[in-house]
């Protein structure tokens, strides 16, 4: 089952690789992984997206949790959550693709942010299955280029993650 | 005043009370090295390989409280260091190791001797730092023997670039730190620790199973006192022995795929089993779902929550310090004056007696060969077990641990979970340091010892007396037993050819060697080794032993706990007379 964990660790050089390391040495998923500084810049907040049996997940918490420079650990599956990605897709946009793009875009709550006489650039946010239905949308044909930026998620309601 | 970080570096370990530092010297650590030329307070013990440094500051830690540390150089240094490191982490054993780093403005550019010695460790250390200010030297040093040490212990590597060894700045040593993520548990939840209780008491069949755990959590008193209070039987891993005296009625022996029948056994077939700072290892349980086809409820307690469920879901996970959990668990027992219900105990109890009565350890004698489980036995009489006994890695590893009884922890120390052959004489020469009392034995075979036979310098330079008692049988044994058994008897590489005369070795380096070729030579040249006339010498014993001697009981890869291969003598047991009994727990 696809899990979304949240981490805390110290703002350190090499924290980041600690957590990656971990992952790859014990054979554990990550379908996706975004960390930056928080509103305390000595505090990192890194999200990973990971699937695996609940077993699975319950070492990975508590792997996470025994390297010294994570400081919490939460498992946003385990209550009402917010997840957001965002994609940024170049788009091949000409004759009467232009107009469809648009539609497309807007269908989907996208704004075009860039625009060339052959291109749009549209940046998307959403649920990461959202952002797949928009690709699946769309002719393949016309899809120049795509980065996404992987999952983000916070607890919903007063929930939070802080130390 | 300002002093360099070299001078800091040195006072910090002035200041953990550091007795021995086991290094060796190179460029990146020249400047750490002249710090320590100018002092008095702790030795240096120059090795012969980075490796040794590493296995004989582990060894000096297994053996004592204290934290062993190590220094070595930067790149090969570094890298030689890695598998002493990566023992040390899988046995959870507190070190420091200093490494040397090329200057701070050459990482990244390639430079001459340099690896990314962080990067490198990471996944075999419990944590590492770069330290990239001199005026963090003093802070990391604290919190690198504060993080080994606490929680489940392990390895911590610190790398020192070779300018801020040279840098100055104020040293000031803090007196404690705190890691705010890094918390180990100490306390079991009450809530937990009643739960256990009170399957303890209602189990018909219990049994513990202690790990190393329990001899790194100093823990033994209060397993013994456990055991003996409830009346219950007890086996000890690999890791653990010693943790319950191993001559005493109430201990089945080691378990795990070289223990005894009884050990293994009772594990298959306990009803509630507690185990105490061990983690159900591949080498312990095999298959996790025959060891659980068998129902039985799981008492675990262990200091690193990530050892609980890991291979086996557990009933009572209880986190804790081991030490304390165990004695708010007897203080509660003593109140209550509960005890299991006897008459199950009795029944549990004459099972295991008949299992035990099959005597699985019982080898076949010769005139002719020296048996090597009678080398391992003649040792055990003639220390009156009270050996340091090091050990490598391989046949003569488990007969060591089936034969010699280890009645106090520490007292064995052995490459349980990396399996290091080369570990045994470093580790003796460590313990040796940390015991000069102690009569060290190191066991070990032709093959191990040829891993870092270097070190019979060493011993030399530093006098230490440790008798290395190699079981010689021309074969890496345990290799040569798998072949036997698994690769139709094709000997692929296991024939030790060209061995050195290894009296002329010992002699070669200024020890005292000896060949036994005759099981009746074993006992006197054992006390001659072991008597007062040799007691300051080293002393090599090269004992040429069977060949064809395979170790049993065994567990072959996929089998479970009841399923063993027996020696010759237990063939017709045939496994387990319920082997399609799964209600034998109606039995008693």
């Amino acid at each position: 089952m696809r899990h979304i964990l949240s981490i805390l660790l110290e703002n350190e050089a090499g924290a980041l690789s600690r957590v990656v390391g971990l992952f790859s040495a014990r054979a554990y998923n990550i379908d996706s992984l975004t960390v930056s500084t928080t509103e305390d810049p000595t505090l990192s907040r890194m999200t990973i997206v990971t699937h695996g049996s609940d077993e699975v997940i319950e070492q990975i918490t508590k792997q996470l949790n025994k390297l010294i420079e994570v400081v919490k650990v939460i498992d946003l599956n385990e209550s009402e959550h917010i997840e957001r990605e965002m994609m940024l897709i170049k788009v091949r946009a000409t004759g009467k693709d232009r107009e469809e793009m648009k539609r497309m875009a807007d269908i989907f709550r996208g704004r075009i942010i860039d625009v060339t006489e052959k291109t749009y650039t549209i940046e998307l946010t959403g649920t990461s299955d959202k952002l797949g239905a928009f690709i699946e949308a769309i002719d393949r044909a016309v899809i120049l280029e795509t980065v996404r930026t992987g999952a983000s998620g916070i607890g919903r309601g007063e929930r939070v993650l802080k130390i | 005043m300002q002093i360099s970080g070299a001078e800091i570096l040195v006072r910090c370990l002035q200041e953990e009370g550091v007795e021995f530092l086991f290094g060796y010297p190179g460029g990146a650590v020249l400047e750490i090295y002249d710090a320590i030329f100018r002092q008095e307070k702790f030795k240096h013990v120059l090795v012969r390989h980075e490796q040794a440094a590493v296995h004989a500051a582990d060894a000096y830690s297994r053996s004592s409280d204290k934290v062993g540390v190590a220094l070595v150089t930067s790149g090969p240094g570094a890298t030689n260091a890695v598998t002493g490191i990566a023992t040390a982490y899988m046995d959870s054993i507190p070190m420091v190791v200093i490494s040397g780093q090329v200057a701070t403005p050459a990482i990244g550019l390639d430079a001459f001797q340099e690896v990314d010695m962080v990067g490198i460790t990471r996944p075999c250390v419990k944590h590492n730092f770069l330290v990239k200010d001199v005026n963090d030297i003093a802070e990391t040093i604290k919190k690198a023997f504060y993080i080994a040490k606490s929680g489940r212990p392990g390895p911590v590597v610190v790398d020192i670039p070779k300018d801020i060894t040279q840098q100055r700045a104020e040293f000031h040593y803090p007196e404690s730190v705190h890691i705010r993520s890094y918390v180990p548990a100490t306390r079991g939840h009450p809530g937990q620790i009643k739960k256990a209780i009170n399957l303890l008491l209602e189990a018909k069949r219990p049994y513990i199973y202690v790990g190393g755990g329990a001899v790194q959590g100093n823990a033994a008193a209060e397993v013994t006192e456990l055991v003996k209070s409830l009346g219950l039987p007890c086996t000890n891993t690999l890791m653990g022995l010693g943790a319950y005296p191993g001559s005493d009625p109430q201990f089945l022996g080691m378990l795990g795929m070289h223990g005894t029948y009884e050990a293994n056994m009772a594990m298959q077939y306990c009803d509630v089993l507690i185990a105490v700072g061990a983690r159900f290892d591949d080498r312990v349980i095999s298959v996790p779902s025959h060891f659980l086809s068998q129902p039985k409820k799981i008492i675990h307690i262990d200091v690193d929550p990530s050892s609980i469920s890991k291979r086996v879901k557990v009933d009572v996970p209880i986190v804790g310090d081991v030490k304390h959990v165990l004695r708010e668990m007897l203080d509660i027992l003593r109140q209550s004056g509960q005890k299991p219900d006897a008459q199950h105990l009795a029944h549990w109890w004459k099972q295991i007696e008949e299992w035990r009565g099959h005597n699985s350890l019982l080898y076949t004698p010769s005139t002719e060969l020296i048996k090597p489980q009678y080398v391992v036995e003649k040792l055990y009489e003639i220390t009156g077990g009270k050996a340091i006994v090091a050990s490598d890695v391989g046949q003569h590893q488990m007969w060591a641990a089936q034969y010699y009884k280890f009645d106090s922890p520490k007292q064995w120390l052995n490459s349980g979970g990396l399996g290091t052959m080369g570990f045994g004489l470093p580790a003796a020469m460590g313990a040796q340091l940390a015991n000069p009392d102690a009569t060290v034995a190191c066991i070990t075979g032709e093959g191990s010892i040829q891993m870092n036979i270097q070190e019979l310098s060493t011993c030399k330079q530093y006098h230490t007396p440790v008798k290395i008692v190699a079981l010689n049988n021309r074969y890496l044994g345990m290799v040569r037993q798998w072949q036997e058994f698994f690769y139709g008897t094709r000997y692929s590489e296991s024939y030790m050819d060209a061995l050195p005369d290894f009296v002329k070795v010992a002699e070669a380096y200024g020890h005292v060697g000896f060949k036994i070729e005759n099981p009746s030579d074993v006992e006197p040249v054992l006390r001659e080794a072991f008597g007062p006339a040799l007691k300051e010498r080293l002393v090599f014993l090269d004992f040429r032993t069977d060949q064809s001697e395979n170790v049993f009981p065994m567990i072959q890869n996929g089998k479970g706990l009841d399923q063993m291969d027996l020696p010759p003598h237990m063939r017709d047991v045939q496994q387990v007379p319920f082997e399609n009994n799964r209600d034998y727990g109606n039995m008693c």
